[in-house]
């Protein structure tokens, strides 16, 4: 994994969305004075007059896109994942999956990634409160080209989605295809799964490597499609590596590791080991540097994952 | 409460907030992200409150019956922590630990990590609610203590601060300011070209506050709406304050692109020179 090439899922965003809105006149894009950093300006310079941005009105944002919605229109809605799922959430619950209208909201910035603004705009809560949405889709992106083709898959269905971008550049892991309700394998292993979505996943690649130098074979599946969640190819990783590593850049109540660990105890259980921000705020700082802080060092999953090895019987 | 510090003139008014506009400068160049825009468009009116008209106490800073600022529009953190250690409450030299690791400096001000700031802001629209509250409480308990809060004008958009404001217009709060950094500009340009939340004066106005329009850089102005807020009973005051973004550093001022861009390193030593220090 080491010389990876990285990337902006941002600009990934805001081009694709150019070429969406090249094709279908019928799209419409929002956002809420934050067009530069989400990338949505590249869409308002090309096509202002379907364009919106309406200032520091997340909430209203939301209601305006579900209207614009139900008249027909596909629309997209922007802004930082605390914003659009935090400052946002009842606006999104009622107006837009309440009514099943067809908005997709991209938020960028989200978990800790997003540094030195601190605590305040370090969303790590946002998967939990969307997957919690009846008809809400919700997806994280580990690189930039699952980024374009996710922009693109939401428009291929009528009804709300929620997708969760990174301010950092991350190095390219995927095909670069996404496939909404199915999980990707990324690399392939009978003694342990790593499950992960989101900007983590990367590290995830990078534990499994460490793992194999020393002879053990990790599964790592990326969970970009968190809802739909792909109940398959998780139970057949339970049943074919007997222990799960979840790794997440969110906070380990309410996020995948909760999905992941639920989804086994019901039909396949398995140790499961969730790897996250525990139940605590972030705070400023570097934001590589962030991640090592708040739990999900590759020191600390790699102990996790020899800690299930050990469970599994299969070290001493 | 009122110490010599509490009774600055303008002119030295002037040289505090000349002092703050530098960390602001220097501080986001350290950090290498951050907000100086709408930190210089604040400064002066950050320096008239901490130095010339809150009952403040930075070796207590808890004393009952302070005077409190909120902050509604935390990313303008530079421009308080500066201030806030000019007038005592932490050291200066911890200023250039903004946004590190482990810092009691975050990039928007947090309440449980630095005493002295009241409230935890970050996300628009929030600061007057709790401004409000504490001037509920403040009445309710029969404190002097007033309350100030600033806001931007970006965050006039934000339908949560109207519905605070109406709070404190119905309850008659005569011990809440709310000053509005009036700088024109909010993220992706002109609040006007986005959102346009003139006339603002008659907003506030309908929202039944006594309301001031001031130059927020002529300190005499500032601090004549302050004895004025002062001197109003039954009801709040709200003093829109005409800024400029930026100011004080030529090539930022009414430059948007500077809302939530720090200097670069020569863009840092000509901002400082032209504030009459360097690096
Ligand atoms: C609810 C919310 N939405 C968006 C943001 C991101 N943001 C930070 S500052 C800003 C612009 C604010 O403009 P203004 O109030 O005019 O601030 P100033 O010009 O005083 O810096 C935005 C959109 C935020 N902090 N909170
Ligand atoms: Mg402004």
């Amino acid at each position: 994994m080491a010389a990876a090439r990285t990337e902006s899922l941002r600009d990934a965003y805001g081009q694709t969305l150019v070429e969406i809105g090249q094709n279908d006149p019928n799209v419409v894009v929002l956002d809420a004075d934050l067009s530069g950093s989400t990338r949505t300006a590249l869409f308002g310079k090309q096509f202002p007059n379907r364009f919106f941005n309406v200032g520091v009105m997340e909430p209203t944002m939301m209601t305006v896109a579900a209207g614009l919605a139900l008249g027909g229109r596909t629309v997209y809605a922007s802004t930082f994942a605390i914003f659009a799922a935090g400052q946002a959430y009842n606006a999104v619950r009622q107006s837009i999956c309440y009514n099943h209208a067809n908005v997709k909201i991209v938020a960028t910035h989200g978990g800790l990634l997003v540094g030195g603004d601190g605590g305040t705009h370090q969303m790590l809560e946002d998967l939990g409160l969307m997957r919690g949405l009846p008809g809400m889709s919700v997806i994280a992106p580990a690189d930039a080209p699952s980024t374009r083709a996710a922009t693109r898959a939401v428009a291929e269905f009528d009804g709300p989605a929620y997708i969760r971008l990174t301010r950092e550049n991350l190095p390219t892991v995927t095909d670069g295809t996404f496939v909404l309700g199915r999980a990707a394998e990324l690399r392939s292993g009978n003694d342990l799964t790593i499950v992960a979505a989101g900007a983590v996943v990367a590290r995830a690649l990078e534990v499994a490597e460490e793992l194999h130098k020393v002879g053990v074979e990790a599964r790592v599946l990326d969970f970009a499609s968190i809802k739909p969640f792909d109940e398959k190819a998780l139970l057949r990783a339970a049943r074919d590596t007997g222990a799960i590593l979840t790794m997440e850049e969110h906070t380990v109540l309410t996020g995948l590791g909760a999905l992941v660990a639920a989804t086994t105890a019901e039909s396949y259980p398995v140790p499961v080991r969730r790897l996250g921000v525990p139940d605590v705020f972030g705070e400023s700082g570097e934001p590589w540097a962030l991640l090592d802080r708040f739990g999900l060092s590759k020191e600390r999953a790699l102990e996790e994952a020899w800690e299930l090895l050990r469970l599994r019987g299969k070290v001493q | 409460m009122e110490s010599a510090v509490g009774r600055s003139r303008p002119e030295e008014l002037a040289e505090r907030a000349l002092e703050v506009r530098r960390d602001v400068i220097r501080m986001t160049y350290t950090a290498g992200s951050g907000h100086p825009g709408g930190s210089l468009s604040v400064t002066d009116l950050v320096t008239a409150l901490l130095f010339a008209e809150m009952r403040i106490d930075p070796a207590q800073p808890n004393w009952p019956d302070r005077d409190r600022l909120v902050l509604s529009k935390g990313h303008a953190a530079p421009a308080l922590y500066s201030a806030m250690a000019l007038r005592g409450f932490l050291p200066r030299d911890e200023l250039l630990t903004l946004r590190r690791i482990g810092s009691r400096l975050q990039g928007h001000v947090d309440r449980n990590k630095l005493p002295g700031i009241e409230a935890s802001t970050g996300c628009l629209g929030q600061g007057v609610g709790m401004a409000v509250g504490m001037a509920l409480d403040g009445r309710l308990a029969g404190r002097s203590g007033r309350v100030y809060t600033i806001l931007g004008d970006g965050e006039c958009q934000a339908g949560l601060t109207w519905e605070a404001l109406m709070a404190g217009g119905h309850y008659g709060l005569d011990n809440l300011v709310v000053i509005l950094d009036r700088n024109r500009f909010e993220t992706d340009g002109a609040t006007e070209d986005i959102m346009g939340i003139e006339p603002i004066v008659d907003k506030f106005r309908a929202f039944r506050y006594e309301t001031l329009d001031i130059d927020g850089h002529d300190f005499g102005a500032i601090l004549g709406a302050f004895a004025h807020a002062r001197a109003t009973k039954g009801r709040p005051t709200a003093i829109v304050a005409r800024t400029v973004k930026g100011k004080g550093v030529s090539f930022m001022e009414n430059q948007f692109a500077y809302h939530g861009k720090p200097p670069t390193k020569p863009e840092a030593e000509r901002a400082l020179a032209e504030l009459g220090t360097h690096l």
